[in-house]
């Protein structure tokens, strides 16, 4: 009895494996759907919802979204002048902050990071590279906002920083200056800039420096024509990180800043216009897409 | 093969999209009033009360006498500011949260969208204590229709450190004029409301504006208050949103002067790391009268109706204001107030409809003028103009 109840479910098993077999596209359209209706659901339906929203226009007394479509928004946002980038005054001085906050950071993390990543990956022992990538990655066990928190606190009036600008005879707070800003950021986001560098060091052949030295290259050289090349994937994943993580952020401007960013912007017409917010979050998404179309000329995807 | 995968994705996609729009545009909530008449005694508890309110306005010192007597376990969440007190009454339909303790700036935009019920105030007896100029203020009450009960009032204070802003000021302009010595150690209030500060100013000093109401005002007299507050974004050193903002930056000396809450003076004093004081300059104040609305869905209305009645109470007034620095509405707390505090009682004007009356009190600004024409701002301009000024 035992062993026939046992034939009947291997038999079922195989014949419900004989099908799919026969059936390719059943097959694939069972392995591609719980992604697939992830990615439908979770991502492309609120990036839908947030273009709707950017044609619609809220009821000015009631602050309630009121849909009918119009370009209403993009006439507040948008406007025929080069330099501001297209974009009114306002929005414009918001977008130039942050790209140039974002930009900045982005190039102080890629070198920092370029640095403790090349240690790590091509001179450290292999416990001193243990050591090192432990310590670039620990900040990441402690919450963002503790962290964030934590340089407001070095910053701030009678904190560390203070201290140790008075000793250099500097009497001024750091405290919502960008410099500050600038700090927090590169703090935070230096693991995402090393990870990939790493990566990409990690896999550079030491037989390739071999070669290059044995034909003649002298460090300099070999460093410029075979190791930065190879490595440039891995500084522009890095750079995507750092760029587009600053450029979403919205918790360091009011805690450590005093401009808005653009996220700030977004998130305080989000409570009385949401359309317009919309609007804004186009440019912000807008600004990632071009970089990200310049990070794809350099073939850094075709690495990944 | 992946051609046709693509666009069968995008189809998908639509079709998803097409029913969330529709669906969402369904669910719409309906205009209109939501309850048909208020009830005229409460029933019994629900045993649970859900409470949008400004930090420091739900202490367990009068919650929980209020949790014994009644049996309703009070869940407070505290709103950062109006409108996020606004977007909070509206989550879920409505049925999140049974009450909130709006200012005047979020009243007005909660009534007109049907998101609180009418009150009928007879079912409370402590209501013939209160103010007379908050028994009918047009915060709360529209076409004689009445929107919630009072609870407390107060001026917006120009707060200033004693070892540093010397002389004492009696004017707004140490935060608004140009070259201010105390340049980069200012702050001010981070909202669109905070407009009207600087239009109460402009109201003073330029004359020419004819700026009446400082929550009233043309695209002209906007404009100049947007310029003024965009000279005075160049002086400032932090804005302050939340009220520990302020706080802290006082603590650690990064603030020196600039517009307060009583309660943020209460605690910076309780700290003892800095010296503060506060004035009411010669401009006037704006400030705020706060009003405790039910939601039309509220899920524990007869819990909401008793927390109204029972934060009306002029014992639990006192206790209210003596903590959080505010003053009752409810005139049957002032003499018990004023001989706790003594001397110190001074500063709250308790039952003073007179100084009351020259507080320009937060209300949401609309396009209605007030004298029939609607050529004024509305706050969706002013929340756009505040983007404008900080974004700038």
């Amino acid at each position: 009895m035992e062993t026939s109840l046992a034939a009947s479910r291997g038999t079922t098993r195989r014949r419900v494996s004989s099908f799919l077999n026969r059936h390719d596209a059943i097959r694939r359209a069972l392995t591609l759907a719980p992604p697939l209706v992830w990615m439908v659901v979770v991502y492309f339906i609120s990036v839908a919802l947030l273009l709707a929203n950017s044609f619609w226009r809220v009821n000015s007394l009631t602050g309630g979204v009121i849909r009918e479509w119009s370009l209403h928004n993009y006439d507040t946002v948008f406007t025929w002048n080069v330099r501001t980038a297209f974009l009114h005054e306002t929005y414009f001085t918001m977008a130039w902050r942050t790209v140039s906050m974002a930009a900045l950071v982005t190039l102080a993390d890629i070198a920092f990071g370029f640095m403790i990543a090349y240690y790590a990956a091509r001179i450290a022992s292999p416990r001193a590279r243990s050591a090192v990538m432990i310590a670039a990655v620990i900040p990441l066990w402690a919450n963002y906002l503790i962290r964030v928190f934590a340089w407001r606190s070095i910053v701030e009036g009678h904190g560390p920083a203070d201290a140790l600008l008075r000793l250099a005879g500097i009497h001024t707070s750091l405290y919502a200056t960008s410099f500050a800003m600038w700090l927090t950021f590169c703090y935070l986001w230096l693991p995402y800039a090393i990870l990939p560098i790493y990566a990409a060091l990690e896999r550079v052949p030491a037989s390739y420096l071999e070669a290059s030295g044995d034909l003649g290259a002298h460090a300099g050289m070999t460093f410029r024509q075979i190791v930065l090349p190879l490595a440039v994937p891995g500084i522009v994943a890095g750079s995507i990180f750092t760029f587009s993580l600053t450029l979403g952020d919205y918790i360091v401007a009011p805690l450590i800043g005093k401009g808005l960013f653009l996220g700030n912007g977004i998130a305080q017409l989000n409570i009385n216009n949401r359309p317009l917010a919309a609007t804004l979050a186009v440019v912000a998404m807008t600004i990632v897409f071009i970089y990200l179309a310049l990070a794809k000329r350099t073939g850094a995807f075709e690495a990944l | 093969m992946t051609k046709s995968v693509r666009w069968l994705t995008v189809a998908a996609v639509t079709a998803l999209v097409g029913v969330a729009c529709a669906s969402s545009t369904t669910s719409t909530p309906p205009a209109g009033g939501g309850t048909s008449g208020a009830p005229a005694s409460i029933g019994p508890g629900e045993g649970e009360l859900n409470l949008v309110a400004w930090a420091g306005y739900t202490q367990p010192a009068w919650v929980k006498p209020f949790e014994q007597q009644t049996g309703c376990q009070v869940n407070a969440k505290y709103g950062t500011d109006s409108s996020d007190m606004v977007n909070l009454m509206r989550q879920g339909g409505g049925t999140v949260y049974d009450g909130v303790s709006a200012s005047g700036d979020a009243t007005n935009r909660l009534i007109a969208n049907s998101d609180v019920a009418p009150i009928d105030i007879s079912m409370f007896p402590d209501y013939a204590d209160v103010m007379p100029s908050l028994q009918n203020p047009p915060h709360n009450t529209v076409d004689g229709v009445h929107y919630g009960v009072p609870y407390m009032w107060g001026p917006n204070l120009l707060l200033y450190n004693t070892d540093i802003v010397q002389p004492a000021p009696d004017s707004w302009s140490v935060v608004f004029q140009q070259d201010s010595p105390y340049a980069g150690k200012i702050t001010a209030y981070d909202s669109p409301i905070y407009i009207a500060d600087a239009a109460l100013y402009l109201k003073a000093t330029q004359p020419d504006l004819g700026i009446e109401d400082p929550y009233e005002l043309t695209s002209d007299q906007l404009d100049a208050a947007t310029a003024l507050l965009k000279t005075q974004a160049g002086m400032i050193g932090k804005y302050w949103g939340v009220y520990t903002d302020e706080i802290n930056g006082f603590d650690s000396g990064d603030m020196v002067v600039g517009t307060a809450w009583p309660v943020n003076q209460q605690y910076i004093e309780a700290d003892k790391k800095v010296p503060v004081e506060s004035t009411i300059p010669s401009e006037g104040v704006t400030g705020w009268a706060d009003t405790w609305m039910m939601s039309s869905h509220a899920q524990h209305p007869n819990c909401m109706l008793m927390w109204m009645q029972y934060t009306l109470q002029a014992d639990v007034q006192t206790q209210v204001a003596e903590f959080y620095g505010a003053t009752p509405s409810n005139t049957a707390s002032c003499p018990q107030l004023n001989k706790d505090l003594g001397q110190a009682a001074d500063i709250y004007h308790c039952g003073d409809d007179d100084f009351l009356s020259k507080i320009a009190l937060w209300k949401t600004p609309l396009a209605d003028c007030g004298d029939g024409s609607s050529d004024c701002m509305d706050y969706t301009e002013w929340s756009n103009r505040w983007v404008d000024i900080r974004g700038g």
